[in-house]
């Protein structure tokens, strides 16, 4: 019997057999899928932000599930420690929206492809290559990452089912 | 004392908050009425201080479709305000003011985009004129923008905006009635940390 497990908004989890990994509405966050095809160790990430090193408040950056280039190091490192290989492991990512038209806050402006950005140079950064990748334009996501197969499924209110 | 997040207010400035969501709320069914030219019943708002991850179970769950309509806020207090319209308001709001309906983004032509913005734009103001009436700072509104989309994802422009500073944002839930038809609406107030000292210092709250 195959288990859903949720992954919140600036979180991350692993899953093994033939368990499914869900992060639901990704907007201008961006959810990481990496996946170790020998193991069958599937692994899954939901960022908000490019970068730990853009806010200084110490609380925040208690949260390292939360920006780009800490949550997707802790994510390979869970998924080695639970028997993964790094050279195996292939990415396939998601979200990255623009919501919104910008208003008046300019920090706001482009967060999604920011984000994009900043999870590509992390992947990079970690020799982490991308396989498949559905992010950009106006709409939300709901990923889903199998650990049978590493399959990641896309799904949105008005564009349907992806299978990547 | 200066707060530094939403979870620090007590309990009589959440009750200010509170207040000016009541007046706001109120504001917002007069004007939406007049706008219908129909009767708008409005039960007492639910406000409360929540973060992110309650906010989406409050809605409905993450994947909810949901009307989101997003203004910044300039002057003394800056921020966003974000009202998310569930299905059933959008419906009653483009069949009274155009007679059509409401069948997702995808179905929605520029008037009928116009007309809901229209009509956030008007209630935006209501809890922006009630906020600036009982605090005498200005406050101003940007043009709005709209989306048709899951909750979490409309959510997670605010969320990430304010992700460095709080993981609380304040909602408002009106629900709105016409005849046998309820409808709900959500407003999310998002000031800045800042703002919100200033705000409440010009309440005589601060200490």
């Amino acid at each position: 019997m195959s288990k859903t497990i949720v992954v919140g908004i600036a979180d991350y989890n692993i899953a093994k057999d033939c368990d499914v990994l869900v992060t639901y509405a990704l907007g201008s966050c961006v959810g990481i899928c990496l996946y170790d095809p020998l193991t069958k160790i599937a692994g899954l990430s939901h960022i908000m932000l490019p970068t730990i090193t853009e806010f200084n408040d110490p609380r925040m950056t208690l949260q390292r599930g939360k920006y780009a280039d800490t949550a997707i190091e802790l994510l390979m490192q869970s998924m080695i420690n639970a028997g993964a290989l790094r050279i195996r492991l292939r990415a396939k990512i998601a979200g990255g929206a623009q919501m919104f038209a910008p208003i008046n806050n300019k920090n706001l402006a482009g967060i999604g492809e920011r984000n994009v950005i900043a999870v590509k140079k992390e992947l990079a950064r970690l020799r982490i290559p991308i396989v498949a990748e559905d992010t950009g334009k106006d709409y939300g996501r709901t990923q889903f990452l199998s650990a049978e197969d590493g399959k990641m499924r896309i799904k949105s209110v008005n564009r349907g089912e992806s299978i990547y | 004392m200066a707060i530094n997040d939403y979870g620090d207010l007590n309990e009589i400035q959440l009750d200010a908050l509170k207040e000016i969501g009541n007046i706001g709320s109120g504001n917002a069914a007069t004007a939406l009425s007049a706008m219908l030219e129909r009767e708008v019943n409005i039960a007492v708002p639910k406000i409360n201080v929540l973060d992110y991850s309650s906010v989406c179970d409050t809605l409905g769950g993450p994947e909810q479709l949901l009307v989101g309509i997003l203004f910044g806020i300039s002057g003394d207090i800056t921020g966003m305000i974000m009202f998310l319209l569930h299905k059933e308001f959008a419906h009653m709001v483009l069949n009274s003011l155009v007679g059509s309906e409401f069948d997702g983004y995808s179905g929605l032509d520029e008037m009928d985009k116009s007309t809901i913005q229209e009509v956030g734009n008007i209630m935006a103001g209501s809890y922006v004129n009630a906020m600036a009436a009982m605090t005498g700072l200005t406050i101003d509104l940007s043009v709005p923008t709209m989306n048709v989309d899951m909750a979490g994802a409309l959510l997670s422009v605010p969320a990430i905006y304010y992700a460095n500073i709080s993981d609380k944002i304040i909602v408002i839930e009106d629900e709105f009635g016409h005849e046998q038809v309820g409808a709900s609406s959500h407003v999310l107030l998002i000031p800045e940390v800042d703002g919100l000292t200033k705000l409440m210092k010009s309440l005589g709250l601060d200490s």
